[in-house]
């Protein structure tokens, strides 16, 4: 039986979150094996940055290196990437086109099924050295993760208990990705965004649509993103994915300043840009959704801003260090002015985002201000506490306590273990 | 303009832009570039595998003005100073009536406590042009090797 970490989770509909859950060295231990390598889908890549036989990829799952292959037959595959050797980084390249992998320490290779195929002087020199006689090369293989993708997002598993993908999904998130990805598309480019606060705080935040309309102080003046705009925050029936979604200009002057009164640094009526072109939405779905913040346990979220589309795969560096990987794309069959205004709108988003780069700041100063109050528990009972349900308003909390239902669910945390927290 | 005329105008220049930045005078640092200017903030990951996006970049002198303007109205981000060390300039050659200049920096931040980090280092590639005997940058790109940005990239490289 392990030690089970002491933090107290007070109450039973995790309106309370310990704050040693985002600082204690034994929880983000815990979660690497019980999250990360537990029974989940971990986000590795995009179809479309695989597209040929041999295309490799490295990534991370939590803090696991993982090499992601398409082998000679079209089939993808995933690996711990490390050698089954003395246990050095196989694959050293972000990116690339390879009909093996060979360990540069001394030179096991391996196929693209992850099978081991050689290893140089199997005999040794002049019958001294070399492996012995009963080794049997054919049952090395590397540490291998199941994978499963959905309209060409590739996820991985390293857990035979993992139910399939699109179960995990839920029909929610399922639509969701159906939309996001209707057509096939286009790789643009990275963004990696290094942020000094634990990997939760960042679920945290993008499950909390009310952060949206008053942080990122430029959504809300510009109108991209107001609370007093139509939106909500879909739930998968477990709590454990959250699609946050509002519909640009549904707001009046009325409802907008009467909300943010009191916050006029905030909403700036009078305030406009230069170039109003890096606002504007080209319509590109049958509905009238503008933003969509799709969030899936544990290390992936889906943004449509406007026509800003990425993904952003969270990897976790230790209990206080993450790095935040963005891929940003398009669709296939877009033109060069449309590509330019996706190449835009990407000054919204990412570390030097005009909306967006509040967040890294954001996470690091909760990180170091909860850093010596690890008794203590932050507050969530925006949008009402209890049920954990689908959200009519932009101004509620609510899936962060889903995301935590889930979470505790797979770490084997207690839950309601005190009358009242502080 | 004589070459040492230019060479001096340039270098004067490329000095200004980084010390109007590490002096915080980002409005008046908008007189450095020509109105239909390109600057931008590239990940050197980006640009070595031919991939378009940018970490930051702005198409014309509008919308490097609404970068400040954001910046000064609504934005919240660490509060620090800049530090640009730059490296000996390279003048390579005249290019559509201007002058291909390169130069390596290091960017330090500073925070509140007084303690300083490395923030970005990387390669400027810039365009100038002269008009009246003025030099301003018709492109000013910045290649980060540090394209895993630490914290956030607000004020400009």
């Amino acid at each position: 039986m392990r030690n089970q970490p002491s933090i107290s989770w007070p109450a039973s509909d995790f309106s309370r979150i310990p704050f040693a859950a985002y600082c204690d060295p034994a929880v983000y231990e815990e979660e690497q094996e019980r999250i990360f390598r537990g029974p989940t889908w971990n986000y590795l890549a995009l179809e479309a940055e695989l597209p040929d036989e041999g295309d490799f990829l490295s990534t991370k799952v939590g803090e696991t290196p993982v090499v992601v292959c398409r082998d000679s037959d079209g089939v993808l595959h995933a690996f711990v990437n490390r050698c089954m050797h003395r246990g050095m980084l196989l694959c050293r390249e972000r990116q690339g086109n390879s009909e093996n992998f060979i360990c540069p320490y001394h030179q096991w290779t391996y196929d693209l099924t992850g099978q081991l195929r050689a290893v140089p002087f199997p005999r040794g020199v002049n019958g001294e050295g070399g492996l012995p006689e009963d080794f049997d090369r054919g049952k090395i293989h590397l540490q291998e993760l199941k994978v499963e993708k959905f309209k060409g997002v590739i996820f991985g598993t390293f857990s035979d208990a993992t139910e399939p993908l699109i179960d995990y999904l839920g029909p929610e998130v399922v639509y969701e990705i159906e939309r996001l990805f209707h057509k096939p598309i286009r790789i643009l480019g990275y963004q990696r965004q290094r942020i000094f606060g634990n990997w939760k705080l960042y679920n945290d935040n993008v499950r909390d649509p009310n952060h949206g309309g008053l942080l990122h102080m430029f959504h809300a003046t510009f109108g991209l993103y107001r609370l007093s705009q139509k939106g909500g925050a879909k739930l998968d029936a477990r709590g454990r994915h959250n699609i946050t979604w509002n519909s640009l200009g549904t707001d009046d002057e009325k409802t907008t300043s009467e909300g943010y009164e009191g916050t006029k640094k905030v909403y700036k009526p009078k305030f406009s840009l230069n170039d109003m072109s890096i606002l504007q939405n080209r319509t590109e779905h049958p509905d009238d959704v503008t933003l969509v913040i799709l969030s899936v346990f544990p290390n992936v979220v889906f943004q449509q801003i406007a026509n800003s589309l990425c993904t952003r795969q969270i990897r976790s560096e230790g209990t206080d260090r993450m790095e935040l990987y963005w891929t940003y794309y398009g669709y296939a069959d877009d033109d060069e002015e449309m590509t330019r205004h996706r190449l835009d709108q990407a000054n919204l988003v990412g570390p030097g985002g005009l909306i967006s780069m509040e967040d890294g700041e954001a996470v690091e100063l909760v990180q170091v201000a909860i850093q010596r109050e690890q008794d203590k528990h932050a507050m969530v009972e925006i949008g009402g506490t209890g049920k954990i349900e689908t959200q009519k308003s932009l101004v509620t909390e609510v899936p962060i306590r889903g995301f935590y239902s889930y979470y505790c669910e797979l770490m084997g945390f207690p839950t309601g273990t005190e009358a009242a927290a502080e | 303009m004589s070459d040492a005329e230019v060479r001096d105008a340039i270098n004067d220049l490329m000095a200004d832009y980084c010390h109007y930045i590490d002096d915080d005078r980002l409005e008046e640092w908008l007189d450095f570039f020509t109105e239909d200017c390109e600057y931008k903030i590239l990940s050197r990951e980006n640009e070595e595998s031919d991939l378009p996006l940018e970490l930051l970049s702005c198409r014309n002198k509008n919308m490097l003005r609404d970068r400040i303007l954001s910046l000064r109205e609504a934005n919240i981000y660490n509060i620090h100073f800049d530090k640009h060390v730059l490296g000996a300039v390279r003048i390579l050659g005249k290019e559509n009536g201007g002058y291909r200049v390169q130069a390596n920096y290091s960017l330090y931040q500073s925070n509140q406590d007084g303690v300083s980090e490395l923030f970005s280092v990387g390669t400027y590639r810039d365009l100038i042009t002269f008009a009246a005997g003025k030099p301003q940058f018709k492109q000013k790109i910045a290649v980060a090797d540090t394209f895993g940005i630490p914290r956030l990239l607000s004020t400009p490289i």
